[in-house]
């Protein structure tokens, strides 16, 4: 008999985030998001950047929305574990915020220098980019 | 013979003294039970990658072509690095010195097998007793890792970064972390931790999870087998950096809590001995004072009887 429920847990390697029962869990995978219902085949999937959406119960609105930055996630039948390094819930995130830090930071690309400087500020500006879209694209 | 006021100095300093070291005390076991929560805030991302490892690299050996290099090695043994691990500040009995020595031990020991040796320093106490000796080795020295009361996972990435970025440029072959294993308030062990070739044990964790898994199969009679996305070998790829992160993490999580439980036991004692030495000096005090005050009487009677 496959649950109506699964066990979600998200966790950071500072301290486990989340964990509760949820109906589905949508994470956005390496090759494309995926959801994750109760009796799902088992299996280990990396993470893309992205945000991760749970379901508390079927045809829920009431979405919980966490952004991160990439990780691992463990699915089995009855759970669902992510690790992931960077976790906020996109709740938390402040649009204005991330728009200054976007125009900081390409102010700082320009300035930059050396190859490893770009590299790093060019990273840090995708990332600031997917968090911003985190809060308007969804 | 001290005076009666050299006396009194004395146990007014100790006094002093004891004072200090018991509030150490009692900021260490704060700060223990602060470091001892985060360890075990820390314990479900490791062990949920030990048993994602657990599960993939299962298949792996030393003898599969596309084996990563971080699992199987670089088929050499001729570099080695240590990453060190002491606290910055001392006062913790023989914390930091233990490490220093387990060090060096490991430094003669792989020389005398003709290994080259180099060394990534965490903690000052560590850096400065090493580099007395073996400067020419120490590559890099991070000061700013350990926070003065938390350790923060990004910056023990720092380290794993750097560590990974050695490996990729062939400089070294095998790197193991040397390192307080935090085994109770009382005992702490310095130990050293292989990090690369990353060494799998068989965790009771990784046991635990596949036991789930069979359990779900059993009660609703499918059979899944495990899927790997985008493939078992980009995960595998992927987790085993990630993974000397967190080992590097809970290595320092470890010697936090170490150091702490390590201070406060130094500090108990310290505070115990300071009360036993008050006790002997107003001991010692209050004899000098007696015979101080015998002194006078005699004086005065044998004055009287002189009369």
């Amino acid at each position: 008999m496959i649950g109506t429920e699964i066990q979600f847990e998200l966790i950071s390697p500072e301290k486990k985030l989340v964990s509760e029962t949820v109906y589905l869990a949508e994470i956005p995978g390496d090759k494309g998001m995926f959801g994750v219902l109760p009796g799902h085949s088992s299996m280990l999937v990396s993470l893309g950047v992205g945000v991760v959406r749970l379901h508390k119960t079927k045809g829920d609105d009431d979405v919980k929305k966490i952004f991160i930055s990439g990780g691992f996630a463990d699915v089995t039948g009855t759970s669902c574990t992510v690790l992931a390094e960077e976790a906020i819930a996109v709740s938390d995130l402040d649009q204005a915020s991330l728009e200054q830090r976007l125009s900081d930071l390409q102010e700082d690309l320009k300035l930059a220098e050396e190859m490893a400087d770009k590299q790093r500020i060019r990273e840090e500006i995708n990332m600031t980019k997917s968090k911003l879209f985190a809060i308007t694209g969804y | 013979m001290p005076s009666l006021r050299d006396y009194r100095d004395r146990i007014k300093s100790v006094k002093s003294t004891r004072k200090i070291t018991s509030a150490m005390k009692m900021v260490a076991a704060s700060k223990l039970r602060r470091t001892q929560e985060q360890a075990q805030a820390a314990q479900p991302y490791a062990h949920a990658m030990a048993g994602m490892l657990a599960r993939v690299s299962g298949n792996y050996n030393e003898n599969s072509d596309n084996a990563p290099k971080l699992l199987v090695g670089t088929g050499k043994d001729e570099k080695h690095l240590l990453v060190v691990v002491t606290a910055d500040r001392g006062l913790c009995a023989g914390f930091n010195a233990y490490i220093i020595k387990e060090t060096l031990t490991q430094i003669a020991d792989l020389e005398s097998k003709g290994k080259e040796v180099s060394l990534i320093c965490i903690g000052r106490k560590g850096f400065t007793a090493l580099s007395r000796k073996h400067e020419e080795k120490i590559v890099h020295y991070f000061d700013d890792v350990l926070g003065r009361d938390r350790v923060e996972y990004a910056k023990s990435n720092k380290v794993a970064k750097m560590v990974l970025s050695m490996f990729d440029d062939g400089e070294f072959d095998v790197c193991s972390m040397v390192y307080n294993k935090f085994m109770s308030v009382l005992v702490q062990r310095p130990s050293v931790m292989q990090l690369i070739p990353f060494e799998l044990e068989k965790t009771s964790e990784a046991e635990g999870a596949s036991q789930e898994s069979t359990r779900f199969e059993e009660e609703t009679g499918y059979f899944y087998p495990y899927s790997y996305e985008p493939s078992e070998d980009e995960i595998l790829n992927a987790l085993l950096p990630r993974n000397v992160g967190v080992q590097i993490f809970s290595g320092l999580l470890d010697s936090a809590a170490g150091e702490q439980a390590a201070r406060m036991t130094a500090m108990d004692n310290a505070t115990r001995n300071a009360g036993d030495m008050i006790n002997n000096l107003t001991l010692q005090y209050n004899r000098a004072r007696q015979a101080y005050i015998t002194k006078e009487l005699i004086e005065i009677i044998s004055g009287a009887e002189a009369l």
